[in-house]
């Protein structure tokens, strides 16, 4: 059982945090102009990073919803950053 | 082994004698005696039979490695360790693996053809026809201990989550200097030891510390600890190190209360687990009568058991010497056999140096031990020490790499892990910590012994899983030369023993095989748990509804009041339908008398998720597949919710209280997901401080008022509002007063009657219910349950997410374009809704299915089908089917292919064998133009 640090709470157990995905995958903006393949691979196409990695998790018990750097190898976090303080799209799958 | 009872005994009390017994014999024992200590001294030399060959099997040690002596507690546990079974009054104790007991078991003949079952038989032999014919027989004449069907189980574990600054693994000599000096340091420290008693080597090695004797030392410093308020957790055992230095421990109650199981989370880890002594590779190493010499120690001067009164002690190290001269001491007849030609012996001590033990002799126990020189010595116990192997289960766990140490012969920890220090033995350090020792050396000088190709005789590498050297040359012949196939071929190393104590002997023997050093061939990956513990304290109290918490109706009780059956509706308990009696008659009554007169129902889980803020509209607009920032305040607008793959998420209304006030009324089984959905959004897409959302779904409970007479209820219950048509129209909402307390009125129907949707503070429900009780008198009203809501909605064609849609459902399934092509701005899932798949025409579109031939409601989930050259071929599937009080006859709701442009058609309808016949009609079968809504 892993400590993810929210930006809100502080160090709390992986059990309450929610994946959201990779940071970094913006949604394509725009539809008539976005290609069926820029769109699938927004949809569906995942990197799962060995290593150093980025992404998007959400605190279940507070609501937040931040970027975390960690290591998918040896489960190292880097630290946490809540997302845009006033708007801006870090990208999430969903 | 003829072991008896001498003087002295640390751990148990003379004053106290107790009986139990054990395969039908009574056997007596004293307070503060193991089931193996007892039966030790009772004189049963034979404990179990072994797992494969049913070879008679005594006790090898004294405690969580002895690989023999499974035994199974009747009422309590099967395949439990005699070793760590405290002795009590009464307790019925059976040998594992033997018919009737151990000492005549009828699968004994097994062993004379030993030479014929080697590793992989089973595997090889069984194959042709099936090897699942065979199975059964071999698993009931293989294998350990069986559950008492009486057995209850254990009690749920109490579970405890714990941090801590240093969690000491160990409570011997080095993990109590360990804990002392980060205790003083003012560290919380939190120390645990799987003995009952701290002290780990301390309990049976003589030693003097700071001027004390070491078990006295060793309660001083748990006394400290415990004085400074630190945790000293005894009878606990540290299963598991886990991501982020969270340590499992599984404390084994004492007395019969359950046991616990500890998450403990470190900032530092220091393990002191110790090592484990290492049998000899002699022939029939596995004779009852063969056990360790640490054990013989512990046996000697915990419990006051000798091992026997002609005893051999074998060994490649010195550190047997102290169960010699104990045992010597004792009034046994002692003869060392010390393999070392060149070691120094005390004095007064019979020692054969420089020979090694050939085999052990014997039937079912050891009456002789011959040498390498052909000596033969009498003896009615053979206790052997091979070298110790440092207990490093928890470091590789915690990604450890392990060294290999030539002066020790043995695996010691590597390269540092951060946060995880191995200290005393378990690090390879034998004797006492540098600091405690005050010059008292121990002499662990030791020569190699390692088991042999081409021995005449059996010998043993693993006693529980009967792997023996020939089936480790087997494995190379066949080249299994990986220690992890080595492994999965022969057993060696598996189940409850995990290769404690023949792990190493195995890699040697292998190495010797293959012509590599030790190191070379490596370890098998270290896995929790390092004993087993039961599933139960895994899943402490998590069952039942205390896993999966059934959400309750603050109206609860007043619903059982009025007779009402509950049933289980998206994880709320909800009212079926009231009153005894048939339930489909009642449920028929109750949507009749909706339809006919007045309805109160309790709505109370609704989703009602309040959006607030400047941003909230343009919010909306993006979470909806339809445009929300047009609803003017004081309305409400069904919609749908979509996933960015363009499929149905929800439905729901949608209110606008307000220019920045909205609630978004989503599915009652789906409000976490929703709530979630907004949040990410929100937060990701939009200025969050120009959004808010708070879900109130829990603290406001929502009364529904439905049919055709719900305007002169409500109006008789008085809510401070106007209720004509132009003030508060379908699809409207107010707040009004009920008691001088804001509540909200909303005019959504579920039913296609004229419906108020009346929300209030949960705490308010109780007296809301009982004015609309009240009034509801007057008008006749009826209790409506959700199976009744269920039919009345399905007339009407009105969907259930996840019951009328499925993950591939979109808006355009259920006939609905418009939004799509007005809506100017970015929603979820849009760029989804013109992929070829959402244009195809042979999409599965909501439709309603009328069964014309006279047998009656169809059956949900029957499947339409089509026959087309001899195959047959699903077309989608019965979504919701009842039978109609309203229209007196059955309707039915389905997914069907292109079923909006086959409006007419007859297709069949197969459910298991019966195939049936079905009209496809609008979804709408009651009242399509919609005016008893506003009736
Ligand atoms: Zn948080």
């Amino acid at each position: 059982m892993q400590l993810f640090p929210c930006p809100f709470c502080g160090p709390r157990s992986e059990s309450e945090f929610h994946f959201g995905g990779d940071a970094g995958n913006h949604r394509p903006e725009g539809f008539r102009d976005v290609t069926d393949g820029v769109w699938a691979a927004y949809l569906y196409e995942r990197n799962n990073r060995r290593g150093a990695a980025s992404e998007i998790w959400m605190h279940m018990a507070c609501g937040e919803v931040f970027r975390m750097e960690r290591d998918t190898v040896n489960h190292r976090v880097a630290q946490s950053v809540a997302l845009g303080k006033g708007g801006g799209n870090d990208g999430m799958a969903h | 082994m003829t072991a008896w009872r001498t003087e002295g005994g640390t751990a148990i009390d003379r004053s106290r004698p107790l009986a139990f017994t054990f395969d039908g014999k009574a056997i007596d024992g004293f307070a503060g005696d193991t089931v193996a200590s007892a039966l030790l001294a009772g004189g049963v030399s034979v404990l179990a039979r072994s797992f494969k060959y049913h070879r008679p099997r005594g006790l090898w040690g004294a405690g969580v490695e002895e690989p023999n002596a499974l035994v199974d507690i009747a009422g309590g546990l099967p395949n439990t360790r005699a070793t760590q079974v405290p002795a009590a009054d009464g307790l019925v104790v059976r040998s594992v693996n033997a018919e009737p007991n151990a000492e005549k078991d009828r699968h004994a003949f097994l062993d004379a053809f030993s030479r014929f079952i080697p590793a992989a038989f089973y595997y090889k032999t069984f194959m042709f026809p099936d090897w699942h014919l065979f199975e059964p027989r071999i698993r009931e004449m293989a294998g350990l201990g069986t559950l008492d069907e009486a057995t209850k189980g254990p009690a749920f574990a109490e579970q405890v989550n714990q941090h801590c600054d240093v969690l000491v693994v160990g409570a011997g000599p080095s993990g109590l200097l360990a804990a002392r000096k980060a205790a003083r340091a003012g560290k919380r420290v939190v120390l645990c030891d799987d003995g009952r008693q701290v002290g780990g080597s301390l309990l049976f090695r003589a030693a003097v510390i700071e001027g004390k004797p070491g078990a006295e030392w060793a309660a001083d410093v748990a006394a400290e600890l415990e004085r400074a308020g630190l945790r000293v957790l005894t009878g606990t055992t540290a299963f598991g190190i886990y991501d982020h230095r969270l340590v499992g421990l599984h404390q084994k109650a004492a007395d019969g209360a359950p046991d616990r199981l500890w998450r403990i989370r470190a900032r530092s880890i220091v393990l002191a687990a110790g090592a484990i002594e290492r049998p000899l590779p002699f022939g029939n190493n596995d004779l009852p009568g063969v056990m360790s010499a640490e054990a013989a120690l512990v046996y000697l001067r915990r419990f006051g058991v000798a091992a026997g009164r002609k005893v051999v002690i074998a060994a490649n190290n010195g550190l047997a010497y102290e169960t010699a001269e104990a045992l010597a001491a004792a009034g046994a007849d002692v003869t060392v056999v010390d393999y070392r030609a060149d070691a120094a012996s005390p004095a007064g001590l019979r020692v054969l140096k420089g020979l090694a033990v050939a085999t052990a002799v014997g039937r079912s126990a050891v009456t002789a031990v011959k040498l390498s020189d052909g000596t033969v010595l009498e003896a009615d116990a053979l206790l052997a020490s091979g070298g110790f192997t440092p207990t490093v289960h928890l470091y590789c766990q915690a990604q450890g790499k392990l060294d290999w140490r030539d002066d020790i012969l043995a695996f010691v920890p590597g390269r540092s892990v951060d946060g995880v220090e191995v200290v005393g033995a378990a690090a390879g350090n034998f004797g006492l910590p540098a600091e405690l020792a005050g010059g008292s050396e121990r002499d662990f000088r030791i020569v190699a012994a390692w088991p042999k190709p081409g021995a005449r005789e059996r010998v043993w590498i693993d006693l529980q899983n009967d792997v023996t050297a020939k089936d480790v040359e087997l494995a190379v012949r066949e080249n299994f030369v990986s220690v992890e196939h080595l492994k999965r071929y022969t057993t060696l190393g598996m189940a409850t023993d995990q290769g404690k104590t023949s792990n190493v002997n195995g890699l040697a023997l292998m190495a010797e095989l293959t012509g590599r050093r030790i190191p070379e061939v490596g370890t098998t990956t270290y896995r929790p748990p390092f004993t087993p513990v039961p599933l139960a304290s895994f899943a402490g109290a998590r069952s039942g509804t205390r896993m999966n918490p059934i959400r309750r109706l603050p109206l609860e009780a007043q619903h059982r009041a009025d007779g009402a059956m509950f049933r289980e509706y998206g994880g709320w308990l909800r009212p079926a339908f009231y009153g005894a009696g048939a339930p489909e008659e009642r449920i028929q009554a109750e949507a009749q008398a909706a339809r006919e007169g007045v309805a109160l129902f309790d709505g109370s889980p609704l989703g009602k998720i309040d959006v607030m803020g400047p941003d909230a509209a343009p919010f909306l607009d993006f979470i909806y597949y339809n445009t929300m920032s047009t609803l003017a305040p004081g309305r409400c607008r069904y919609g749908f919710i979509l996933t960015e793959a363009g499929n149905i998420y929800d439905d729901g209304v949608l209110m606008r209280l307000d220019e920045n006030r909205f609630v978004v009324s989503c599915s009652s089984s789906h409000v976490a997901g929703v709530h979630g959905l907004l949040e990410e959004w929100r937060q990701d897409r939009f200025d969050k401080r120009r959004v808010f959302i708070h879900n109130v779904t829990a603290g406001m409970a929502t009364l529904t008022v439905t049919g055709p007479r719900a305007r002169a209820l409500v109006e008789s219950v008085g809510l401070s509002i106007a209720l004509d048509d132009a003030a508060l129209p379908h699809m409207a909402v107010v707040s009004g007063l009920f008691d001088g307390i804001a509540v909200r009125i909303a005019r959504v129907s579920f039913t296609g009657e004229r419906s108020y949707e009346i929300s209030v503070p949960a705490d308010r429900a109780r007296a809301l219910w009982a004015r609309l009780r009240q009034a509801g008198e007057a008008c006749g009203a009826t209790l409506l349950g959700l199976e009744a809501l269920m039919i009345l909605r399905a007339e009407k064609g009105y969907i259930v997410i996840g019951k009328d849609t499925d993950g591939t459902s979109r808006p355009i399934d259920f006939g609905l374009t418009a939004p799509l092509e007005r809506k100017k701005v970015a929603f979820i899932g849009r760029r989804s809704l013109i992929t070829e798949d959402a244009a195809g025409p042979d999409r599965r579109q909501f439709v309603g299915l009328e069964a014309v031939d006279g047998k009656g409601v169809l059956p949900t989930g029957a499947h339409g089908i089509e026959r087309k050259a001899g195959a047959t071929r699903s077309l989608g599937y019965v979504t919701s089917s009842y039978f109609s009080p309203a229209l007196r006859k059955p309707i039915a709701l389905g997914l069907i292919e292109r079923g909006l442009s086959r409006m007419g058609d007859i297709i069949e309808l197969q459910h298991l064998r019966d195939v049936r016949q079905a009209r496809i009609v609008p979804s709408c079968a009651f009242d399509e133009e919609g005016a008893r809504l506003h009736a």
